[in-house]
């Protein structure tokens, strides 16, 4: 039993070996391997506005007081773009074309109505087809008017103190920088793709090419070949994802993590075993690699869309939600962020790890099943 | 074909013509400074070892190959130079080493041949008749609608002729045309040749052959070695000059003395009759319907060759799969030294050594490497193992392949090498599957004697099924096998009696022809080959053809329709795709986890923290009641924002000395975070225009009113919809269209591209529509899906969202086939697609945040990327109401993107192999 044990490692260990070498000749995708995790991170954090940047605002001024003068030149870099002062008949035009995200109309005789408390409008027109510049710059720019014109009023009379005062600080990210979560989420969706396309690649070039048919009469078995393919495509993602964790991201963006990178790592290898295995279970589905490309298309979309690497989790439709907690990827999210930014430890953690491992072994099984069952069917 | 007295080489201008040819691959020098001249009008046999440059010269001539150095002539035209090749390859026809290389796997036999006649401009009726007579004449029209993949490998090779055949060449290149063919298809394929020679005198065939027996019918022999000619001239002339009586043997003589060295008559000695190792009772294979092994019954005694000969597609290589356990026998069993064999079972694998038929190691990996793996896998000790692995490598004459990658040798070299992995484990049973296809004589020699050695020195039993009757000769007994059935079972030299046939080939024959005659007898072939007169004789092959970028449209979209997997999946996987992300992504924030920490606990407090608590932004979790607590659950990501109120609250805000309420934000997700501090300042404001509403005092000083436009009641789907569309509309049409050329490098059929008058522009082109169009019915569902299902209101002109889509999916398209023509593995070209759509699109292009608030790379990538402008046009059609007139100036950077792509590409594919 001993040596049986012993001997199905090696095979193990040799088998991934092999691919290592196959992925070295392989010059194009070391190439886009180490372009991935150095140049593709970069970019998606830096290219990341913080919050609202430069958004695009035009002011129809009619009232042309000092009031509305205050008001423009509040809105300034970098949140916002210097305004553009456009007649009433240029705003449809203008936010038609997308030039303008938001159009603030001033009318005539706006300052002299609100010193004479005419409790006079003000209209704020949003392009909305743009929804989150839409959301967080509403915000802003009503807070930047209101401050504007509150401090006009009180320099001609005292107004009324607010009753209470309200401190927002910001856990984690006290500055609310864009590029920290950016970098994080580029690696994660890096990880996730690599994993599927590597090792599902792995396994239907052996099919098309009838390596796998020799593998079968040599004395490997299903398992082993399995677990050569994730555990060696594992390590270089795993590898060059920790390089790249060290050096792009704390390093270069100079991101600031809290939690502790080993935990995180160990994360990382359970989650590579799931994704991998999922890989390996969709080989097993397409029989030749263009339908294996499509099929990694539908898979991998949903995967970084919806797993709360874009947009939060919790707003999505409560489905989603509940289809997407089966997605490893989903659980890895929340982990990094926890551990990554929140410096949770293994206390905090252990649930969603004990689940990314229990989805991990189940795809594996899965893929074991499926593979032993296509084998079978060669002919 | 004997030579004809009527022609002789004077007075001719040769056919091709090396002029001081160099040709090398590493250190390897396929071509060392041959100068020749081949003689037009014959029939010429180029023979040598394997690895020696055979398929090199033939490449180089076909124009398949880029020359190195030198010049060749091929029919009076330079073949170097692109306007000749454009003008010589309407009269060259090319078939490639390999069964079927230059096939397309899912097309049937006529709609293979019918490709070819399109590229070379025929039309429709012409061609018909051309596939008519072509079928015809090879014994095929039974088989026409047999996709190539399922014909057997006599029939692979007579379809790639009547491929090469179609247009009419004036010269004909095969290489090794008749590796792994049967006798019977051999002999047939040869009548072929011999039938469209008689009715085309002046076309010229060109072979590299393997078969000396082949090549003594030839008209002229040029004996090749090391890169090197070493003697031509007529068989004859051989013979003559080297006093042998057989071509094997003066093809000996003719090699230099090292090379020959070891090589003596084969003897084998007696087989002294042993136990029985494997035995068969009824073994029967069906696969559905077709019934591929019939009742078949042998068994082999310890240390005996025993031997398979069959037509192609006998099933042979079946009976083989189920001796070695790989295929479970539908009916009857398979015994290995009495016990049943299983190849579940380890133990049974390492007692037997297979090699199947088709090249099936990693071919990626050196030859050394190769054995390597294969040693370990056996888990030989490593000493032992370098010690085998160096005998093997002398034993088979790998030795000066040790560092080369099997994919870059030729076919004879790979044989040797799966053999040598085959025995490297010391099997007590070898099954080897025409092991000796496409390998040269001498080695082929070298191995039969390894075998004799094998089975009589250390009492290996051996399977080897072979469709060489000097090998069938050696082996201790033979089972003639046809159509599922073993026809009979003997000593060679018995069943060739037993017929009284003179040669073991004609016995074979005899023993065939006595079957089919019970089966019913084949079609004849018949029908000449008589050069047309008019025919694509007389058509011009202009520099652009709209057909022959068509044939590859047509092929392509017939590839497409057989693969009905790859074509649901990217009609109906773009629907579900639209339908999860449609709903999924949301932009909407709400249902934000909030608690309160409430240090107060007074009426004030409590009032205030229910403003938060009631709004719908939040969904109230458990209150918090320490610090500690606080920081434990943001750490856990239980709650991403906490309200607390300080003690005093409300006694200091009954004096009106402005308490200090506070708020906790997670700012793990900086775009959440930010939202939610809005959210939070919202609920603020709120209380306080309460307040002063209740103190009577009107708090406010103006009233702001924001209009959402396009999209009042700032729905997320609304919004998402119309970007989804572009966004599915760059992800799947680029990865349909990523291993459009990557795979034909991969397969080989990149061939048909070098080797005819197909220009790239094209090949790409034709590519590219199918797809076009497959793309084009995907934005019809996913707009038809949106209005109905999704109920976005479609306010502007349908007009010109199709026509953006239209030209946005030929960016996409184009970026796919770029991505393609860069990579070398299909696996590069997926990653390399899906990397270059995925992050582009979702980060730069608009999506999230608009591409004028982003900086760097990110800005310049967005303002360049298709998807950018798409999702402007979708967005401008769909909630603005906007047309053409307004759009205009977001279709100038698609309509750029287009033609700067397609030229990238034909820029960087390569017009010749290397």
């Amino acid at each position: 039993m001993r040596s049986s044990f012993f001997g199905s490692l090696s095979n193990i260990l040799t088998l991934g070996g092999k691919e290592f070498r196959s992925l070295c000749h392989d010059k194009a995708m070391l190439f886009l391997i180490l372009f991935m995790f150095s140049a593709t991170v970069y970019a998606d954090a830096k290219a990341k506005p913080e919050s609202l940047n430069r958004a695009t605002v035009a002011v129809v001024d009619e009232d042309r007081s000092q009031l509305s003068g205050r008001i423009i030149s509040a809105l300034h870099p970098p949140q916002f773009m210097p305004p553009e002062l456009i007649s009433l008949n240029e705003m449809d035009k203008g936010l038609d074309s997308g030039r303008y995200t938001f159009v603030l109309n001033i009318p005539p005789d706006f300052q002299r109505d609100v010193i004479a408390g005419r409790n006079p409008d003000l209209q704020l027109n949003v392009d909305a087809t743009r929804m989150l510049q839409a959301q967080t710059g509403t915000s802003y720019l009503e807070n930047i008017v209101d401050g504007e014109i509150r401090a006009h009023v009180q320099r001609r009379q005292a107004s009324p103190a607010m009753p209470v005062n309200l401190n927002i600080r910001v856990f984690f990210n006290p500055n609310v920088i864009q590029s920290w979560f950016a970098a994080i989420n580029s690696i994660i969706n890096n990880i996730t793709l690599l994993a599927i396309l590597l090792t599902g690649a792995a396994l239907i070039r052996e099919n098309e090419h009838g390596t796998i048919e020799h593998l079968l009469v040599m004395p490997v078995t299903p398992f082993e070949i399995m677990l050569s393919k994730i555990w060696s495509m594992g390590l270089v993602v795993l590898l060059t994802s920790s390089l790249s964790l060290h050096f792009m991201v704390q390093g270069v963006l100079g991101v600031n993590l809290n939690g502790s990178l080993l935990l995180f790592a160990c994360c990382t290898i359970l989650y590579l075993f799931a994704a991998a295995s999922a890989g390996i279970y969709m080989a097993t589905l397409a029989r030749t690699m263009p339908q294996f490309g499509l099929l990694a298309i539908l898979v991998l979309l949903p995967l970084v869309i919806l797993s709360g690497g874009v947009t939060p989790r919790e707003s999505m439709p409560e489905v989603i939600q509940w289809i997407m907690s089966m997605a490893p990827t989903t659980h890895y999210v929340s982990l990094a962020q926890a551990i990554l930014f929140r410096g949770a430890d293994f206390s905090i953690i252990w649930p969603s790890l004990l689940t990314m491992a229990a989805i991990g072994t189940l795809f594996f099984l899965f893929a074991h099943q499926r593979l032993r069952r296509m084998i079978r069917s060669l002919h | 074909m004997t030579p004809d007295p009527g022609r002789t080489n004077s007075g001719q201008s040769p056919v091709v013509r090396f002029s001081a040819v160099t040709h090398r691959y590493g250190d390897t020098l396929a071509a060392d400074d041959v100068s020749l001249d081949l003689p037009a009008g014959r029939m010429i046999g180029f023979i040598g070892p394997d690895g020696v440059g055979k398929s090199t010269w033939l490449g180089l001539m076909a124009g398949a190959r880029k020359i190195q150095s030198g010049e060749i002539m091929v029919l009076g035209g330079d073949i170097g130079r692109k306007r000749h090749r454009e003008i010589l390859f309407p009269r060259i026809a090319y078939m490639p080493q390999g069964l079927g290389r230059n096939l397309y796997p899912t097309l049937s036999v006529r709609e293979n041949i019918d490709f070819f006649g399109r590229l070379f401009g025929q039309s429709k009726p012409e061609r018909d008749r051309r596939i008519r007579d072509l079928l015809k004449s090879t014994g095929m029209s039974d088989f026409a609608d047999r996709p190539a993949q399922k014909l057997s490998g006599g029939m692979k090779q007579k379809l790639s002729l009547c491929c090469a055949l179609v247009h009419d060449p004036d010269l004909l290149i095969l290489d090794e045309p008749t590796t792994g063919v049967d006798p019977l298809s051999r002999r047939q394929f040869w009548d072929l040749i011999a039938r469209i020679r008689a009715g085309r005198r002046g076309m010229s065939v060109l072979i590299a052959t393997a078969y000396m027996e082949e090549a003594e019918r030839f008209d002229w022999l040029v004996a090749v070695d090391d890169g090197k000619k070493l003697a031509e001239g007529t068989p004859t002339d051989l013979l003559e000059r080297t006093g042998t009586d057989s071509l094997e043997r003066a093809f000996l003589a003719l090699l230099p003395e090292e090379r020959r060295r070891g090589h003596h008559e084969l003897r084998i000695p007696p087989l002294s009759k042993g136990e029985t190792v494997i035995e068969a009772h009824g073994l029967t294979m069906r696969f559905g319907e077709f019934t591929a092994v019939n009742d078949v019954s042998l068994s082999v005694s310890k240390g005996e060759i025993f031997g398979f000969i069959g037509s192609n597609g006998c099933g042979k290589s079946t009976t083989m799969k189920m001796l070695t356990g790989l295929l479970e026998p539908t009916r009857g069993e398979a015994l290995l030294l009495g016990r049943k064999l299983d190849a579940r079972n380890i133990d049974t694998r390492r007692r037997v050594g297979y090699m199947s038929q088709s090249f099936s190691l990693y071919g990626e990996l050196s030859v050394r490497s190769n054995l390597e793996l294969h040693a370990r896998l056996f888990h030989l000790p490593p000493d032992e193992a370098a010690r085998r692995i160096d005998e093997l490598e002398k034993r088979f004459d790998l030795s000066r392949f040790s560092n080369d990658r099997p994919e870059d040798l030729p076919l004879g070299i790979r044989q040797r090498l799966q053999l040598a992995v085959a025995v490297l484990h010391r099997p007590d049973v070898l099954i080897l599957d025409e092991p000796t296809s496409g390998v040269d004589p001498v080695a082929r020699d070298r191995f039969w004697e390894m075998i004799i050695d094998l089975s009589r020195r250390d009492g290996v039993s051996i399977f080897i099924s072979t469709h060489f009757m000097n090998e069938a000769l050696r082996c201790d007994r033979i089972s003639l096998m046809h159509a599922g059935r073993i026809l009979d079972t003997d000593s060679p030299l018995v069943l060739q009696e037993r017929r009284g046939a003179e040669t073991l080939e004609d016995a074979f024959i005899a023993y065939l022809e006595e079957a089919e005659d019970t089966a019913g007898k084949p079609e004849k072939e018949e029908g000449s080959f008589a050069a047309e007169a008019d025919a694509s004789r007389g058509v011009a092959h202009p520099r652009f053809s709209l057909s022959r970028l068509l044939s590859f449209s047509i092929r392509e979209s017939m590839e497409l329709k057989r693969d009905p997997i790859r074509l649901s999946m990217a009609l109906f996987g773009t629907l579900i795709l639209m339908l999860v992300m449609g709903y999924g992504i949301s932009l909407d924030v709400e249902d934000l986890s909030l608690a309160v920490m409430d240090q107060d606990q007074t009426l004030a407090s409590q009032r205030y923290l229910l403003e938060y608590e009631g709004s719908r932004y939040f969904t109230p979790k458990a209150p918090v009641s320490s610090p500690a607590e606080l920081d434990r659950r943001m750490v856990a990501g239980e709650v991403s924002v906490v309200i607390q109120t300080p003690p005093n609250f409300g006694r200091d805000l009954d004096r009106g000395a402005v308490p200090e309420a506070g708020a906790w934000i997670d700012g793990a997700m900086p775009s959440r975070a930010e939202v939610a501090r809005g959210y939070v300042q919202g609920v603020h404001s709120g209380y306080l225009a309460g307040q002063a509403a209740l103190s009577g005092k009107s708090g406010s000083l103006y009233n702001m009113q924001t209009r959402y436009r396009y999209n009042p009641e700032m729905k997320s789907l609304i919004a998402m919809v119309p970007n989804v569309i572009p966004l599915l509309l760059v992800f799947i049409p680029s990865m349909l269209t990523a291993l459009g050329v990557v795979r034909e490098k991969e397969m080989g059929s990149i061939l048909n591209v070098y080797t005819t008058p197909v220009t790239k522009f094209e090949f790409l082109m034709g590519k590219q529509l199918p797809y076009i169009a497959l793309s084009m019915v995907n934005f019809a569902f996913m707009f038809v899906l949106a209005v109905t299902l999704f109920r976005v209101p479609f306010t502007g002109d349908l007009a010109t969202l199709t026509a953006g889509a239209l030209v946005y999916i030929a960016c996409t398209t184009g970026m796919g086939l770029l991505a393609s023509t860069i990579t070398s593995s299909q696996v590069a070209a997926m990653a390399g697609t899906a990397i270059f759509t995925l992050i582009p699109a979702i980060q730069f292009s608009g999506l999230i945040d608009p591409v004028s608030t982003l900086e760097g790379a990110g800005r310049v990538i967005g303002s360049m990327y298709p998807t950018t402008y798409c999702l402007l046009i979708s967005g401008g059609t769909f909630s603005k109401g906007l047309g053409l007139t307004d759009l205009a100036v977001f279709f100038w950077p698609l309509l750029v993107f287009i033609p700067a792509t397609t030229v990238l590409s034909v820029i960087i594919l390569r017009e010749q192999g290397k």
